[in-house]
């Protein structure tokens, strides 16, 4: 079911959401007092060091712990053995069955399958004793052969291949498009493996209250109460007997906060153990065993018209899985090909994504996961199709756009089970006009044409794309005022660092009636709520915030009603202006504060009759679509023909959002998100030699944008159409600003190098582009 | 090697006697031993910058250096940055200015460049940006950090300028 909610009002009209308020958050995170996970520290806690292995795919003949056990300070060594009665890293959401013989063991049993693949635990009083301890573990292995392009296919175990499964999505006559083509332009394409890579790396730390029988995971993250969900299944626990807590996160891009073999290591070792137990990974680890993301080969056709119409798309991709399937299945293939259409109109499709694992470290989703992949396969199929039917690339993409007047737009699938995607709103060609005049298109274009003409290599890029958010299926919140008038918000939304709190306290104030700074938002813990939907694909402001103003109206619903009767006028003829409940129509005459209020029902108050005691409210929201931003980005690279560097001269996004709950985090998480976008178009690549040993292990290998490699990012959010699936026409904003920018770098320098189509795989590192370079 | 040795640190002009091996670095040392966890640890290999701390006035990456090279001497950290309630100027033009999201690699920038505007109040734009591209952020691409860093340059300036 769909409802639509009337237009939303904009910034103008109100006190605070909409406005670019500074972030609740900040004080104590420019102070120091942040409380990271590295920062979380309990009595007499043990300290974890894993023991990984050095071989990308072997046998394990022995695991030698008797060194490790005798070193002085080591209280514990673990092996699979020990473990034994724990089931394989479980998957979040259901899955196929086919799926589950290919999870990752907690510590590897009888075969490594990556360099860093978890073998053994060692537990020590001391971080630095437990890491020499761990040294003395001997891993006596039998080599197998490695496996490590996706292409190939191997054996995973006996009798099991390395492809866990093959999805398929289709719908229109795919053959009969391209029969009648006029023509049909085809491309191989592959997008490098590289991940969110967050400054603060994964830390875990669990504690077992014996008293009451809990156990307590800290440095949780991203999704806390799914989390907990499959920790109470793998530990066979009841569901009251864990709960996990979130504090300040370092960056979470998707990939932190997954459930990871650490997580239920430290878990376990608190409970046998009786002790608490800490692990903070080193960055070296966290390059060689956090998710990785984005590996994919495609071979992609389109057969188009002779205007450019397209009459249908093909794609067969390989998804570089790594080792293991993690926490997400199959995930990250389904939405690549899902949304791989994007804003376009494309009458027959058929995609067939193989889900193969390799002996690298495993993959799961990092920001827009399978939309940059998908993104850049797209617009890079946009402009080989402009350059072979001499047709403008703008002007091509405009004669496929989704009309506005045709939204919502629906993609139904023919495979039973494929989800179909409804277009909740927008106006993609309104938006593209919009941008190109932002941007000064033409005038940039022309700029460049200048300078090229004069020997730079100069070029301008342009891509589109559509963004997903806000999936549901619902979300609560609790908000309560205290005695002082203070507001606090009990959510099971997660914070990566995004500016959650400062939303969520946004959305309070404005339905209630408070100052915001006056909102104390809780997220991350298990155990306040029993619900939540945490920080995932770009759900935390829609759903959460959703939840936070249908229970604030509650509230304000509530306290009126009590003011009605404390002030002896009509709950209609007051309003909650900065905490205190005032009449309407006129300045002065009697008020009263919230905390006044809240004093005044207190537990057995004679102004109750009966009614629950205290200024409380709970509600839910529940969203049955998905909502979906869309966007454009624009980029000006000039070429080094010397050193191959490609280098960003100008970026800028144009999004859509729906409304804004703060302009200025937006606009943040937009410029943020095009500079790791810029990563990995031109830089960050998790590359292995050909024994599956990883070459890039740390921060001077895995090389992320400085200062230096961060052109100026500008941005035009529009809020032309607030989408109405939901009361505050919010669409999310934490995956726009990456999704198109190794599209739009490949086009732009495609243009300065003077050679269509040459860019076909990213990232576009020096020693690439020098290659093709040669080819002129 | 892994006999501990006395020493004393003297962070944000307390002094802190521990006892740590001479292996211990100084990072862990400020962080786990005089509890002054507002220096974060991001890479332990002197790329990223998150752990810089200033060290007799000059600005220093703490996971490089081992705790007893530190003794004598005097350690800022970002827990020493404001006057009681009241934030440095940079602190609080990275508030305004949007210049942190997470905010784990914050410490290491406002220590870097705290020490850079104190030494250099005059210091030029492309040495700033210089300066600036030594640390790593993933989360704010830059902008705001510099738009801050910018900010609290002009506003240090007028503050020290001779009335």
């Amino acid at each position: 079911m769909t409802h639509d909610h009337p237009t939303p009002p904009t910034a103008a009209e109100r006190k605070v959401l909409g406005h670019p308020v500074p972030r609740i958050e900040d004080r104590p995170l420019v102070t120091g007092h942040g409380r990271y996970a590295g920062d979380v520290s309990f009595p007499h806690q043990l300290h974890m060091r894993i023991v990984r292995s050095s071989h990308a795919h072997a046998r394990i003949v022995t695991v030698d712990t008797a060194a490790a056990r005798a070193h002085p300070g080591v209280v514990a060594v673990w092996t699979a053995d020990d473990i034994a009665d724990l089931p394989p890293i479980d998957f979040r959401d259901p899955s196929a069955e086919a799926l589950k013989p290919y999870r990752q063991p907690v510590l590897a049993r009888g075969r490594v399958r990556y360099v860093g693949d978890p073998v053994a635990a060692v537990f020590a009083e001391d971080p630095y004793v437990a890491e020499d301890a761990a040294e003395l573990v001997g891993v006596v292995v039998e080599p197998l052969p490695v496996l490590m392009d996706a292409h190939a296919l191997g054996e995973f175990d006996h009798g099991r291949v390395s492809e866990p499964t093959v999805i398929r999505h289709s719908f229109g006559d795919i053959d009969a498009a391209f029969a009648n083509a006029h023509a049909i332009v085809e491309l191989e394409l592959t997008c490098g493996r590289h991940s969110g890579v967050p400054m603060e790396t994964r830390g875990a730390i669990g504690r077992y209250d014996a008293a009451r029988d809990v156990l307590e995971l800290h440095g949780a993250a991203k999704v806390p109460h799914r989390n907990k969900d499959t920790l109470v299944r793998m530990l066979k626990r009841k569901p009251h007997g864990i709960h996990l807590f979130e504090g300040a996160t370092g960056g979470g891009f998707g990939i932190r906060g997954e459930l990871y073999p650490e997580d239920v290591l430290v878990l376990l070792a608190a409970m046998r153990l009786g002790r608490p137990v800490k692990w903070i990974e080193d960055r070296r680890e966290h390059l060689m065993s956090a998710n990785h993301s984005r590996h994919q080969h495609h071979r992609v056709r389109a057969a188009v018209d002779a205007e450019g119409r397209l009459l249908g798309m093909e794609d067969e991709f390989f998804h570089d899985q790594g080792a293991y399937v993690r926490t997400h299945g199959a995930r990250v293939v389904g939405r690549t090909m899902s949304m791989l259409t994007g804003p376009y109109r494309v009458g027959a499709y058929r995609a067939v994504g193989h889900f193969r694992l390799t002996n690298k470290t495993p993959a799961a989703t990092y920001r827009a996961p399978g939309r940059y992949e998908g993104t850049f396969v797209r617009e890079r199929l946009m402009d080989a199709i402009a350059e072979r039917l001499g047709i403008d690339r703008i002007e091509l993409r405009r004669r496929n756009l989704i009309p506005g007047a045709e939204m919502p737009f629906t993609v139904a699938f023919d495979e039973p089970g494929a989800e179909e995607l409804i277009l909740d709103s927008g106006d993609y060609p309104a938006l593209l006009d919009k941008a190109l005049t932002h941007f000064k298109w033409d005038a940039v274009s022309a700029d460049a044409r200048r300078r090229r003409a004069a020997g730079e290599a100069v070029g301008t890029g342009i891509a589109l794309f559509v963004e997903e958010s806000g999936r549901g299926p619902a979300d609560g919140a609790r908000i309560s005022v205290d005695t002082d008038g203070m507001v606090e918000v009990v959510t099971g939304g997660a914070s990566v660092g995004q500016g959650f709190a400062t939303a969520m306290a946004q959305i309070c104030a404005e339905a209630l009636g408070v100052d915001y700074a006056r909102v104390r938002v809780v997220h991350g813990r298990t155990d306040r709520i029993a619900h939540g939907i945490g920080a995932h694909a770009a759900r935390a402001t829609v759903m959460t915030g959703g939840a936070v103003n249908e229970t604030a109206l509650a509230l304000r619903a509530k306290a009126l009603q009590f003011a009605a009767e404390l002030l002896q006028t009509p709950s209609d003829m007051l309003d909650i202006v900065d905490g205190v409940v005032r009449r309407k129509d006129r300045d002065g005459g009697p008020s009263i504060t919230l905390g006044a209020i809240a004093a005044r029902v207190k537990p057995g108050a004679e102004l109750l009759h009966g009614r629950a005691p205290g200024l409380s409210a709970e509600a839910w929201f529940h969203a049955d679509h998905t909502v979906f931003p869309y966007g454009a980005a624009f980029a000006v690279v000039r070429v080094d023909r010397d050193t191959g560097q490609a280098i960003v001269e100008r970026l800028m996004i144009a999004y859509d959002v729906g409304r804004a709950v703060n302009p200025m985090m937006l606009d943040g998480q937009l410029v943020g998100g095009a500079i790791q976008g810029v990563g990995g178009a031109l830089m960050e690549e998790f590359t292995y030699d050909q024994t599956g040993e990883p070459l890039a292990v740390t921060l001077a290998d895995y090389l992320m944008p400085t200062l230096r490699e961060a052109p100026p990012v500008e941005v035009l959010i529009a809020e032309d159409f607030p989408s109405p699936r939901n009361p505050l026409g919010l669409k999310g904003g934490g995956e726009g600003g990456i999704n198109a920018i190794g599209a739009v770098i490949a086009g732009a320098i495609d243009e300065a190098i003077g050679i269509p189509g040459a860019v076909t795989r990213l990232p576009v590192t020096p020693q690439r582009l020098r290659e093709l370079l040669r080819r002129v | 090697m892994t006999e501990k040795r006395d020493i004393t640190l003297n962070i944000n002009g307390c002094d802190h006697a521990i006892r740590v091996e001479p292996r211990r670095t100084l990072v862990d040392a400020i962080r786990d031993d005089c509890g002054q966890t507002g220096t974060h640890i991001g890479c332990e290999h002197g790329v990223c910058g998150a752990c810089t701390v200033i060290l007799d006035g000059e600005a220093v990456r703490s996971c490089l250096m081992f705790a007893v090279q530190a003794q004598g001497k005097k350690i800022r950290t970002v827990e020493g940055l404001s006057d009681g309630a009241t934030l440095h100027p940079l602190q609080a033009a990275f508030i305004r200015h949007h210049g942190l999201q997470c905010g784990f690699c914050t410490p290491g920038f406002l220590m870097l460049a705290v020490n850079a505007l104190e030494r250099e109040p005059d210091i030029g734009d492309e040495e700033l940006l210089d300066l600036l591209a030594s640390n790593l952020c993933r989360c704010t691409g830059y902008q705001n950090i510099i738009a801050a860093v910018r900010a609290a340059a002009d506003e240090m300036r007028r503050a020290g300028a001779p009335a």
